[in-house]
């Protein structure tokens, strides 16, 4: 039997006083992630959500005899994966609320010192899985230039297409869960129904349906498939056709427009004060896209369009992805249309190893092979931070090199882990209804939030 | 495209103030390198600031002092970088001074060591459990 010596006379340290003892009261506190009825000025002020601007509060009757805090998750359909939000309520309106994470937290920061550059994107791929591809980019992008090199025309066309189709399915996730949230329900098993079409091409390329690692420093693992261009045309096809489909079934349906129209207003200044980017800044009126302002793996030569909304409510976060997914499919377009044609991978014998035939003739190409999978490739001393333009915003991933074959410090700015400061903005002096709508509003992964 | 300044510790939160205030609206990264036995002093924190109205990156390094491993909070410039410290003092032990509420973030409340230090060793430390009685 499990007991506690020092404290086992202590009848107040038992829940229940019967002999048997019960749930050790200790246990269940839980610190610092508390919220705490009485709390500093400032901490409130951050909790209600009115630290840079207090801009939104729902004029509702409520004595403060009807104030409580209860907690919300970790496990909650709605929270999209193991994120608790400790809330106080005061009737049925939210007031103050507080983002509890680490549920998840699984130090892929210092598994990633212990990594080889080239198995770097194994473990990067499983921080934001809902968009793998780009936390594979990101990585590759800082290594190759932490390395001086530029990858073939072809491999930087790939990542694109790559990329450009994991935004679709991203951006498919987030409107089909976010519909479920709210209670469209037929959007669910929509959006999910799409992806496929999407995840289907991808394990063709690829082997693999999420965690790809397919683009590594140097290129990317391995040529598009025979009659890729097919399966893309099918994509292209399809898709827009569907997302006629979501709009005949919510643009101008009047229950979808009264729960999210003028529902956790996210304004551009706060965006700014809490580092929110991506379509939450988009719907907030600031065309700031860093696929336009800071272009990367060559996909400025693409022509698409950077949607901006101003009403920077739930609806216009909704209607960005939807508006997104085209231009996207613009890009996978011109992609498909313009792949050049070439190696996948960079022709630098330090980067890539020898193709897989080469093994069997040359007793070199086979050592070569062994010393890049066993002791990987040295990167140059030196420091690099390169942002993409993820699904949820500014991904960048910081890599510091003292000259060996692992990292020395890599770290990855998460764009879930600051849009999540943003909850109590778009939740405090909401009701608890619309709560839910405005966490499905920024998308959070908990992978990339607690990496 | 990415400028690098070096800055003292006394001069860091002055030195973002004036950078805010020259058009740098967004802090979209804080974070911190442990250097240990390889320099002195030991930890550096690194903020990257973004302008977007200008279209420039900056990053601002500074080194900590081993003795007091504290640095000022820049929360009240930018809103945005209380998770990041509160992450940077739960991985690496750093106080931030003046910050609402610098708590561990990713890590239990009563976590013994910081993870993402160089002595702290991987794969070799026992799990903590949150106030598990001890079995006879």
């Amino acid at each position: 039997m499990v007991k506690n010596k020092e404290n086992s006379e202590d009848l107040e340290f038992w829940a229940t006083n019967s002999e048997e003892g019960g749930w050790n009261i200790a246990s269940t506190d839980e610190g610092s992630q508390k919220m705490n009825e009485e709390e500093s000025d400032q901490q409130l002020k951050i909790q209600t959500g009115s630290d840079v601007v207090d801009d939104y509060f729902v004029e509702e009757e409520t004595s403060e005899d009807e104030r409580m805090i209860v907690n919300m998750g970790p496990q909650h359909p709605s929270t999209h994966g193991v994120l608790r939000l400790q809330v106080e309520l005061e009737g049925e309106a939210v007031r103050r609320v507080k983002p509890v994470i680490g549920y998840l937290h699984t130090g892929m920061e210092k598994t990633g010192e212990e990594l080889t550059y080239l198995q770097g994107p194994t473990n990067t791929t499983r921080m934001d899985y809902l968009s793998p591809f780009f936390n594979e980019l990101v990585f590759s992008l800082t290594t190759e230039k932490l390395l001086d090199i530029e990858v073939p025309a072809r491999a930087q066309t790939i990542r694109i297409l790559m990329t450009e189709l994991n935004r679709v399915s991203s951006h498919l996730v987030a409107l089909a869960t976010g519909g479920m949230d709210i209670g469209a329900l037929s959007m669910m098993i929509f959006g999910f129904r799409e992806r496929e079409l999407i995840l289907n091409f991808f394990e063709k390329t690829t082997g693999l349906r999420m965690n790809h690692n397919y683009i590594r420093p140097g290129g990317v693992a391995a040529d598009l498939p025979d009659d890729w261009q097919k399966d893309v045309k099918e994509i292209l096809k399809v898709i827009p056709e569907k997302l006629k489909d979501y709009d005949e079934m919510l643009l101008d349906n009047p229950i979808w427009q009264g729960r999210l129209q003028n529902v956790g207003i996210l304004t551009t200044e706060e965006c700014l004060a809490y580092g929110i980017t991506g379509p939450s800044i988009r719907a907030a009126g600031y065309g700031w896209d860093l696929r336009k302002m800071q272009p990367y793996s060559g996909i400025e030569k693409f022509d698409f369009n950077v949607p901006v909304l101003q009403e920077s409510d739930v609806f216009a976060r909704w209607r960005i992805k939807v508006l997104e997914i085209l231009e996207s499919l613009k890009i996978v377009e011109q992609a498909m249309n313009s792949m050049p044609k070439g190696p996948y991978k960079i022709q630098d014998k330090k980067v890539t190893p020898p193709p897989r035939k080469r093994l069997d003739e040359s007793m070199e190409a086979l050592i070569h092979h062994f010393k890049i999978y066993t002791e990987g490739f040295k990167v140059p001393e030196g420091e690099a931070y390169v942002a993409v333009e993820s699904p949820r915003g500014e991904l960048g991933c910081y890599i510091v090199s003292d000259g060996s074959s692992k990292p020395y410090r890599m770290h990855v700015r998460g764009p879930s882990f600051c849009n999540l400061q943003a909850l109590p903005v778009v939740m405090a002096d909401s009701p608890i209804a619309d709560a839910v709508a405005a966490i499905a509003s920024l998308d959070p992964v908990i992978g990339d939030v607690d990496r | 495209m990415m400028e690098t300044q070096q800055v003292e510790v006394n001069e860091y939160h002055e030195h973002i103030k004036t950078l805010f205030d020259d058009g740098y609206e967004m802090m979209v990264d804080l974070t911190a390198v442990d250097w240990f036995r390889k320099k002195e002093p030991r930890f550096e924190v690194v903020v990257n600031l973004l302008s977007l109205s200008k279209n420039e990156r900056k990053m601002i390094k500074v080194n900590i002092d081993d003795e007091t491993l504290s640095i000022p909070s820049i929360t009240d410039i930018y809103p945005g970088a209380n998770f990041y410290e509160r992450e940077v003092y739960d991985m690496f032990g750093i106080i931030f001074e003046n910050h609402p509420e610098l708590t561990r973030i990713l890590m239990p409340d009563d976590w013994i060591g910081h993870p993402l230090r160089k002595d702290y060793g991987s794969g070799r430390i026992p799990v903590q459990f949150k106030n598990a009685p001890k079995v006879d």
